[in-house]
């Protein structure tokens, strides 16, 4: 028996669903639908699209053993590096804040770290009742399998129903391992979470499938629902000076710290001055540049603006700039409040790095451009000649 | 239009168009601008084995004939006429091993080649001999177990830059054509030097330069075939290489194509794309249906002479001529459709039209052509 | 060494094109590639065996097509190739995604290394990777970007992390993810194609593997999609017009407060 099928006396073969399978799974065959089984992904977007019910999809399956309300609070972890909480923590709490109040439930933050009680006043500071703090000197530093032991320990005691975690490299190699040891659903890179009035589930909302198309994603039957997301994607939650919370400090055994990874050394990188995710406005260039001296056109503007340079895959591709200044699925997600797109057609991949800026700017000759689909304002024109211009204009305006 | 080509010649297209994409399109123009031999471009054609698509699979090739040397020099002269030529140029100058090597120096030559360890270069061409190869001044004098070589070749592709360089010298200036044989030299080789590079309208990225012989010693195991086969082996070289600059020209053709219907697609005059225009349209229709027309051509004598054909130099002539006349047409064509920006060096296009012209000219001119041509007409006539 | 190295097949993204009608991804006739970060993991193991000798086996998860991701990392100079296929494994999240891949590598039995790219290019999650490290319970380091030194028992790598890198020490055997950063991956060769081209590619199936079938696929997947929308379309740009010099001035009047001053 299959969980999906078509219901062949409904199907009209108006092919909506071939157009909303984000696996190319379904072809018309004799004007019915047909279901390629083997790409199929049981995604249920055909079951959406589907104007005639004629799409029967098995999603339901039995609840497992875990009882639901044994858990409560939602939970935040807390990064910090060096003994400095990092601010996707502030963004996790504000958006942490309003789940809990959703579902009348404690907000509750958890740091890990060596001397760094301390920093639990200014959790709380940010919204959270409550701070779990394990301070010892074996967390100094991030290791995938002390942090990874002790939050599965954590999880275990005090059964929090959701559990958020910034998608930074430490985040995104921590919560993998420990939603695998609990055996719980883990979504990546949420842009938007929410509470299901329903049923209190938590709706986990992304970008699916490469691009264009978003998912709301649940973790029904298993708890706590794990979420990462992206910096700055939330809005910070604000200080409220002398905000009161307990502090509830852990120890545990001394064989949980052990690790088969060691941390040598670190080494920061100077030359990356460009901190593009925290930068408030960027200007980027794209193939419209033509070649890498051209590049200086969108490093003087972005010096008349203050901003900060970026760039499309294409342009990266081509070695006109390096890497670390690509803005994109493949490169760095930014939301600055000036978002400025000089050359750049708008593939799909520029898009979701850059969407979620509040003012989008874009210059480009060619005016059916994808680019202009999102920007807010878009000047249709030679960018050789506008974006000179717009320095000069920007450096009166903009005089410090 | 389907070339109902094997599994085995799929790929090579495939492989030599993912290379023409990806690695040498982004840096065509550069290489062009800096007139410089494109050695990492080559390193990478050698690792992908495409140099050896001609030669047998027992010195190390693939086992394919011209058919697989053409479809792999066009997909490469889409992306540039002038790096592509690394690899047909040494063609060219293999051939001749190929063709009357004994196994000896096949052994020794061949899995270089094929690797692209080494490339080749044929060298007939002098200040004073192009098209009347029978006029040729370098000698070739034996002396005991060697030939001492004198004289100067002139517009050698891959000169200085090939390893392995199989040279046309007289044995016996007496006997004109006849007394011309055929050498492998190697760079190094005691009197064998380089004179000057040359400064070329296109195909830039190829190295064209002087080859000087001043009493240099070459082993008689290094003559090729007998005494006196030169002018043959010249002959046979050609009729196999022929295809190849027809293949680079209509790689040059297609890839300007590409770019003017891309092009007129996006550029908007008049409030709409100038593709609307049935001016444009005609245009890009012919261009289309000549470069077709040659490609057919081109691969029908390709298969005529990878199936051992005998007669083959009408064939190789034509596809060598009507191809590059393709060229210089379809390119100037491209450079028309892009307009005032087809003329600017910022765009891609004035520089097929610059690489094209070459196709007319090397390895006989069109004139020469059809000369062969009407020769195996008329000759053919007489059976 | 013996090495293992997890691919996903994806759509080329550089083919991806949006319908500008309805907004929606058009699919038809986009082709599909190895992840491109998978190939970075693949050129990181030919380069350790042409340095330490060893063999190359390539895994994937995925629909009978996805053996062509196999073949072309065949090609690529990997030596044996495990095709993990089976209805069964349909809607699977990265939590039975990773389960299965560790059922695999379980039963392909030692190893000293495992590698994968840093994500696949569709999904996006970072989670696979980690998962199997967890489930076969050997250490990870994630966004390796060099690796420095490597023996039997030992290794010894850069990870990058956003401010700079890490050198990190870790015991085998071991599963790195591996950024781009890494190196440049080879093109295939037309030999290695030939050669691909002849090989076999076994086929796995759930029953082949010791696995508890209730952890596979959409039944063992935690994760469910609710919901599928497209993104509310956006009102599109306020296009201005005109000369350079006009467009440029109604631009600054109309970001007005907007701009920094």
């Amino acid at each position: 028996m299959e969980r999906i099928r078509i219901l062949k006396d409904k199907c009209t073969g108006c092919k909506l669903c071939v157009r909303a399978c984000p696996f190319a799974a379904i072809t018309i065959q004799d004007r019915k639908a047909v279901i390629d089984l083997t790409k199929c992904n049981l995604c249920g977007a055909c079951v959406e699209a589907c104007k005639f019910s004629a799409i029967e999809l098995k999603k339901e399956t039995a609840a497992k053993g875990t009882d639901l309300g044994l858990y409560k609070n939602v939970w935040v972890f807390c990064e910090q590096k060096k003994g400095k909480i990092q601010s996707i923590s502030w963004e996790l709490l504000g958006e942490g804040r309003k789940l809990a109040d959703k579902l009348k439930v404690k907000l509750c933050g958890i740091l890990l770290g060596s001397n760094i009680s301390g920093a639990a006043a200014g959790i709380i500071e940010r919204g959270a009742d409550e701070v779990y703090v394990v301070d010892e000197k074996e967390l100094e530093n991030y290791l995938d399998e002390p942090y990874t032991n002790i939050l599965v320990e954590l999880v275990r005691e005090y059964r929090p129903e959701i559990f958020l975690c910034g998608a930074t490299t430490l985040g995104r190699s921590l919560v993998s391992r420990v939603a695998v040891k609990i055996y719980t659903g883990l979504t990546a890179d949420c842009t938007g979470l929410d509470i299901d009035k329903e049923t209190g589930n938590l709706l986990q909302t992304r970008p699916a499938f490469g691009g264009n198309i978003m998912a709301t994603i649940i973790t029904p039957n298993y708890r706590p629902q794990m979420a990462t997301v992206r910096h700055k994607v939330m809005k910070e939650a604000a200080v409220q000076k002398g905000r009161k919370g307990a502090v509830i400090a852990k120890r545990f055994d001394k064989k949980i710290y052990a690790s088969r990874t060691r941390l040598i050394n670190m080494v920061d990188e100077l030359e990356q001055t460009v901190n593009l995710c925290e930068a408030d406005i960027i200007v980027s260039g794209g193939r419209g540049l033509g070649c890498a001296d051209n590049f200086k056109l969108i490093r003087e503007l972005a010096i008349s603006i203050g901003g900060a340079v970026g760039a499309s895959r294409a342009a990266v591709d081509s070695d006109w700039i390096p890497y670390s200044h690509q803005v994109g699925q493949t490169g760095k997600t930014v939301c600055p409040k000036i978002y400025i797109a000089c050359g750049i057609s708008g593939q799909i991949q520029h898009l979701i790095g850059m969407q979620s800026s509040d003012v989008i700017i874009a210059i480009n000759r060619d005016p059916d451009a994808p680019i202009f689909n999102v920007a807010t304002y878009g000047i249709v024109g030679d960018l050789f000649q506008v974006v000179p211009l717009l320095t000069k204009r920007f450096k009166e305006v903009c005089k410090k | 239009m389907d070339y109902l080509l094997n599994e085995q010649q799929v790929m090579i297209r495939d492989l030599a168009r993912q290379i023409a994409k990806e690695k040498i399109a982004p840096v065509a123009a550069e290489y062009d601008e800096k007139e410089e031999f494109p050695w990492p471009i080559v390193k990478l054609l050698a690792d992908s084995d495409l140099f050896g698509v001609y030669i047998e699979e027992k010195y190390g090739g693939i086992g394919g004939g011209v058919l697989e040397l053409a479809i792999c020099t066009e997909e490469l002269s889409k992306a540039c006429g002038g790096i592509s030529l690394s690899l047909a140029a040494t063609a060219l100058g293999t051939y001749p091993i190929i063709l009357f090597g004994n196994d000896e120096q096949k052994q020794k030559y061949l899995p270089d080649i094929a690797k692209g360890r080494k490339l080749a270069a044929f060298a007939i061409t002098e200040p004073e001999a192009g098209s009347d190869a029978g006029s040729i001044k370098t000698t070739a004098k034996k002396e005991g177990d060697h030939y001492i070589l004198n004289g100067t070749k002139q517009w050698i592709t891959n000169g200085g830059e090939a390893e392995v360089y199989t040279v046309v010298a007289m044995t016996d200036k007496s006997k004109g054509a006849r007394g011309a044989s055929v050498f492998i030299l190697e760079k190094g080789m005691k009197g064998f030097t380089f004179g000057k590079k040359e400064k070329k309208l296109g195909i830039r990225a190829s190295a064209t330069r002087e080859l000087i012989f001043t009493d240099c010693k070459v082993p008689k195991a290094n003559l090729l075939g007998k005494e006196g086969l030169g002018f043959i082996v010249a002959m046979k070289t050609f009729d196999k290489s022929r295809p190849g600059v027809a293949a680079q020209a209509v790689g040059i053709a297609q890839g300007a194509l590409d770019f003017a219907v891309d092009y007129a697609k996006n550029r908007r005059q008049f409030g709409q794309a100038i593709s609307s225009f049935q001016g444009i349209q005609f245009m890009l229709a012919d261009m289309a249906t000549q470069i077709e027309a040659a490609r057919a051509l081109i691969y029908s004598a390709c298969r005529m002479i990878d199936s051992g054909a005998k007669d083959i130099s009408k064939i190789s002539a034509m596809a060598k001529m009507f191809a590059s006349d393709v060229a210089v047409k379809v390119t100037i064509d491209a450079v028309q459709i892009f307009g005032g920006y087809g003329y600017m060096r910022d765009y891609p296009v004035e520089k097929f039209m610059r690489d094209a012209k070459i196709t007319q000219i090397y390895e006989g001119t069109n004139q020469i052509q059809r000369n062969v041509i009407a020769q195996a007409l008329i000759k053919e006539s007489l059976k | 060494m013996k090495i293992i190295v997890c691919i996903k097949q994806v759509p080329n993204s550089a083919d991806v094109k949006i319908d500008p009608k309805t907004n929606t991804l058009i699919r038809e006739g986009v082709e599909s590639v190895i992840n491109p970060f998978d190939t970075y993991a693949i050129e990181e193991a030919v380069r350790l065996k042409e340095r330490f000798a060893g063999t190359i086996t390539i895994i994937t998860m995925g629909p009978p097509q996805a053996e062509a991701a196999l073949r072309e990392a065949l090609s690529l100079g990997c030596d044996e190739a495990i095709l993990i296929s089976d209805r069964a494994f349909a809607g699977s999240d990265t939590w039975a995604t990773s389960y299965t891949l560790s059922s695999a590598i379980k039963k392909i039995g030692s190893y000293d290394l495992i590698l994968c790219g840093k994500q696949a290019s569709d999904g996006d999650t970072a989670q696979v990777g980690p998962g199997v490290a967890t489930h076969l319970d050997i250490p990870q380091v994630t966004y390796v970007k060099k690796i420095e030194e490597i023996n039997g028992e030992k290794a010894r790598v850069e990870r990058l992390v956003e401010d700079g890198y890490e050198i990190v020490e870790v015991s085998l055997p071991c599963l790195f993810t591996v950024v781009k950063e890494i190196n440049v991956p080879r093109l295939p060769s037309l030999k290695g194609k030939i050669k691909a081209k002849a090989a076999k590619v076994a086929v796995w199936n759930a029953a082949s593997l010791e696995c508890d079938p209730k952890r596979l696929g959409l039944e063992g997947s935690p994760t469910k999609v609710m919901k599928i929308f497209n993104p509310p379309p956006r009102k599109g740009a306020v296009k201005i017009t005109g000369e350079p010099e006009e467009a440029v001035d109604k631009l600054i009047e109309l970001l007005g407060k907007d701009l920094p001053r």
